[in-house]
């Protein structure tokens, strides 16, 4: 079906219902003829068709629906008193719009009937005053004429038609088959042509399947118009019926019952497929937002002198009533801005060998349970270094600051309140409206944004959206006996801390806890405390317990919840709290359990806020572009980092180290006054860091020693540490030429002073021979 | 014949309390809770009421009366709001009694403090005092409201 077939379908529909209560309403009318509410919601209807109709090109409909408007329109304004004249006019206008819409349903024409009749009528009916009505009956009598001259709408052609018109048989021998029938033969037409031998089984089979197509179901019997609001019910009542599910299934994990379990797997799949079902009826295509871009490029690029086609690919994408109410405004907004900003003027485009007309594309589809939606254009992208001189200018940033940061951070500097790139102030975009606004309304919606420059090249916009906001993915966390759901989509990894991982891992920059994932520091916030549950909560770890840590992401920005105890993730169903817990902006509302209970759901941007992981915008851009400052200045390396001795943090490239080892202290032999141990059927030297450097150790006495083993050819030797601490990527900056005998200096290694180990010079004292290779060359 | 008025009564300390009959749209017995870390120190916790969310209120914290005993377990008297239900903690549920209007009485000055804003007035029963409860300041946590 077409697009125009959609339009058409959705008028008919619209039209019928509104037919069928104009019928009513006219004739209640006339016992209240000065209704004033109903004559305008009559007028309005009427209206609208003749509005649609003139649209569609159906000329017909919309000078019946014409004349029928300016009676109303009088009826309206006072000028004319309803009489029954005047509602026998009015309905039998009714009845020929409908039996217009008849035929265009069927044929998508308004069918041959003339209704000059008709019109003249009404006209008539109009141009009389309200003081010379003329007394009832002495109009109608045309009326009835106006309706014989319109046939029945459309009757379904007979089969005898469908058989004569394909030439299956002759009218001859239908007729003999009509005389049987109404002789009082019982058997229908088609059955009496095949006992006649006219024709065989499959050619009726085949008229009838004919007919059928010629007569398909009315569009207004195959979709009804249902109220939101039902549907929002009966969204919460699938909900309780999910709550139900889980209870059940809950239950039926504790029984042994074979039956009941049958049962409730049954259930299980029912509610699964009814909450998806009921989804659906909620869910509406992109295309219906998206329908209203094309025009708003084409006017937008006339205004700026631009050549834009937009394509689109996706437009069936559905999503939910409300969430594509949520995006409407962003998208819009984004549109605008690639068109305003993105595209280049033609000139410049041909100046740099694009086609003058540029493209903005549009793409929509489904990946991982989330929406994806791309808008690209193939326009200049965007200017870094124009960005940071803006965010200068508009004392969002420092000089200093920009000069750090990294292309990335620089582009996304556009989502910062009150940025606007453009050069002037145009009135298309940048009218106070940003993209932090896009930002704040996608997020709000628990989706992400994401920015992809192609300098020169153009830009793509990615926004990921929840498909629905009513039931939610979300991961269930215990802490002081109590249950939180954590919505997924900010839910970024889980680090699990055991042993001697969880009694170190922990770390404490003037009392903010860290962990250091993957080299990066990662801000802890200890759920229990932020709950105001317990003050004290980062005490020391012992050897049986572990550390849970959900890594969440707000506003962009990392940080480690540290819970009790991770126990599943679950479809949760959002409810909303009462007013005495709605304040509170650590809660996104409540859900209900498999258990019954009642479970909060946390708010991660709120909990972010409440810990001060995320503070005002600007503040925390500027924290990155620090936290981030050296990264940039030189390649990354990865860096060994251990503990030589007690306190004696050092670091090696990891690049030069062979391997990690671990050996038992009672395997370590004495060769002469030499420390020796058996690896891979050699002998190899080890020399203990901590004596090496002269300091105290305090894993001397412990039974495995951790061994940094370098090998060059066939020989090895074991640097034995304290204890390796980490491996991290960061960039070497040596900031202390310190001369100490077996470092190369110092560096700031995660924020900490950290000497860099000479293991050349070191291994060198032992074996003078190892790196002599190395040194010859 | 004098107007008379029907009242859900309960027991709370000492005292004897009674809310409109309309207002209450249930009366249970204890049910389980899920504490609400950081909210209002008279919410005791969210119940689960058939599906729906429900925020419970400790009455007696909220009357700044005595901590109930903690082996007892309150009860639930449910009120229907414009925000939907919630339920009030109370020691024990009575019945629901008809008092004349007659009996009524605005509460006397010398009653302060929270009790104040909260009691709407009391009627003099013939063993003992009613009190009733001015259930749209008691359900309204709002910092005003709170004092």
């Amino acid at each position: 079906m077409n697009d125009m077939d959609d339009v058409v379908n959705e008028f008919l529909v619209e039209s019928y219902e509104n037919l069928d209560r104009l019928d009513t309403d006219l004739v209640s009318l006339e016992e209240n003829p000065t209704e004033r509410a109903k004559l305008a919601s009559i007028f309005r209807t009427i209206h609208t068709i003749k509005g649609t109709c003139g649209f569609l090109g159906f000329g017909k409909l919309e000078r019946v629906a014409h004349v029928g408007e300016s009676l109303l329109s009088k009826l309206r304004d006072g000028e004319l008193t309803l009489d029954s004249d005047i509602t026998s006019g009015l309905l039998a206008m009714v009845d020929a719009v409908r039996k217009m819409l008849g035929h265009i349903e069927q044929s998508r024409s308004e069918g041959d009937e003339d209704y000059a009749a008709l019109i003249e009528q009404l006209t008539k009916l109009s141009g009389r005053s309200a003081a010379s009505a003329s007394p009832a009956g002495a109009v109608p009598a045309a009326l009835p004429n106006a309706e014989h001259k319109a046939p029945p709408p459309a009757p379904p052609a007979s089969l005898g038609d469908v058989l004569l018109n394909t030439g299956a048989v002759s009218p001859k021998e239908i007729d003999m088959a009509v005389a049987k029938q109404l002789a009082g033969d019982p058997l229908r037409i088609g059955e009496l042509l095949v006992e006649q031998g006219s024709i065989t089984h499959d050619t009726i089979r085949d008229a009838l399947k004919k007919q059928q197509e010629t007569h398909p179901t009315s569009v207004a019997d195959s979709s009804i118009r249902v109220d939101v609001g039902l549907l929002d019910k009966l969204m919460n009542l699938v909900g309780e019926l999910v709550l139900a599910r889980n209870q059940i299934l809950q239950h039926n994990a504790r029984q042994g019952d074979n039956a009941y379990s049958a049962t409730s797997q049954r259930l299980n799949l029912i509610t699964t497929e009814l909450q998806e079902s009921v989804m659906k009826t909620r869910m509406q295509p992109i295309g219906n937002i998206w329908s209203k871009l094309p025009r708003v490029v084409r006017d937008l690029a006339r205004q700026c002198g631009k050549e834009i086609r937009i394509e689109m690919e996706g437009k069936d994408t559905e999503l939910d009533k409300t969430i594509i109410e949520a995006i409407k405004d962003p998208l819009t907004h984004i549109v605008r801005n690639s068109v305003d900003h993105g595209v280049e003027a033609p000139e410049v485009r041909a100046a740099k060998g694009k086609p003058r007309e540029g493209v903005l594309f549009l793409r929509a589809f489904h990946e991982g349970g989330q929406v994806n939606i791309e808008i690209h254009d193939d326009g200049a992208g965007i200017d870094a270094d124009r960005v940071k001189k803006k965010a200068i200018e508009k004392g969002l940033i420092t000089a200093e600051q920009s000069a750090r940061m990294s292309e990335r951070e620089a582009i996304n500097l556009i989502f910062l309140p009150g940025f606007s790139t453009a050069q002037r102030v145009s009135n298309v975009s940048g009218r106070g409206v940003g993209m932090d606004v896009v930002k704040t309304n996608i997020e709000k919606i628990g989706g992400q944004v994401d920015l992809q420059n192609h300098a020169g090249q153009g830009m793509t916009i990615k926004i990921k959206i929840p498909l629905t906001l009513a039931i939610i993915p979300a991961l269930l966390v215990t802490t002081q006996g109590q249950r939180y759901a954590i919505p997924q989509v900010s839910l970024l990894e889980l680090v699990r801390l055991e042993g001697s991982d969880a009694r170190k891992g922990i770390e404490f920059i003037h009392g903010a806890p860290v962990y250091r994932l993957r080299g990066n520091l990662l801000p802890l916030v200890h759920l229990t405390k932020e709950l105001g549950l317990a003050r004290d909560v980062w005490r020391p770890v012992g050897d049986d317990e572990s550390v849970n840590i959900v890594v969440l992401q707000a506003d962009g920005r990392p940080f480690g919840l540290v819970v009790e105890a991770i126990n599943d993730t679950e479809e949760i169903v959002v409810k909303p709290l009462g007013k005495q817990l709605k304040g509170l902006p650590v809660y996104a509302g409540a859900t209900i359990m498999g258990d019954g209970r009642v479970a909060l759901i946390l708010d991660v941007l709120g909990i972010a806020q409440r810990a001060n992981v995320v503070s005002q915008v600007a503040d925390h851009k500027l924290a990155e572009a620090k936290r981030e400052d050296a990264a940039d200045a030189d390649a990354k390396q990865s860096l060994l980092v251990f503990l030589a001795g007690k306190d004696g943090r050092m670091a090696v490239p990891l690049s030069a180290v062979a391997r990690l080892e671990e050996f038992q202290t009672s395997t370590i032999e004495l060769s002469g006054d030499q420390e020796v141990v058996q690896y891979r059927d050699r002998i190899m030297p080890l020399v203990r860091l901590s004596r090496f450097f002269g300091r105290a150790s305090e894993t001397e006495s412990e039974s495995i020693v951790q061994v940094v083993v370098y090998t060059r050819g066939e020989r090895s030797i074991g640097l034995v540490v304290d204890r390796i601490l980490d491996i991290v990527e960061e960039s070497l900056r040596v900031r202390r030429k310190l001369q100490a005998r077996g470092t190369l200096g110092s560096a700031v290694v995660q924020g900490k002073v950290t000497d860099l180990l000479d293991a050349q010079a070191v291994i060198g004292e032992v074996d003078p021979t190892f790196f002599e290779d190395l040194v010859a060359a | 014949m004098a107007s008379v008025q029907q009242y859900c009564t309960f027991q709370l300390d000492d005292l004897y309390f009674g809310v409109e009959v309309q207002k209450v749209q249930e009366v249970l017995r204890y049910q389980e809770m899920t504490v609400a870390p950081l909210a209002h120190e008279v919410v005791s916790g969210l119940i689960n009421l058939r599906g729906q969310i429900v925020t419970a209120i400790d009455l007696r914290r909220r009357l700044e009366l005595a901590p109930r005993e903690a082996e007892r377990l309150p009860m639930n008297v449910v009120l229907r709001t414009d925000d939907g239900a919630i339920s009030l903690l109370v020691d024990e549920i009575g019945d629901v009694v008809e008092v004349e209007d007659s009996l009524f009485e605005t509460p006397p000055e010398t009653l302060t403090g929270v009790a104040r804003t909260l009691v709407a007035g009391v009627y003099k029963l013939e063993q003992r005092l009613l009190l009733i409860l001015d259930t749209e300041r008691t359900v309204d946590l709002s910092p005003v409201a709170a004092d």
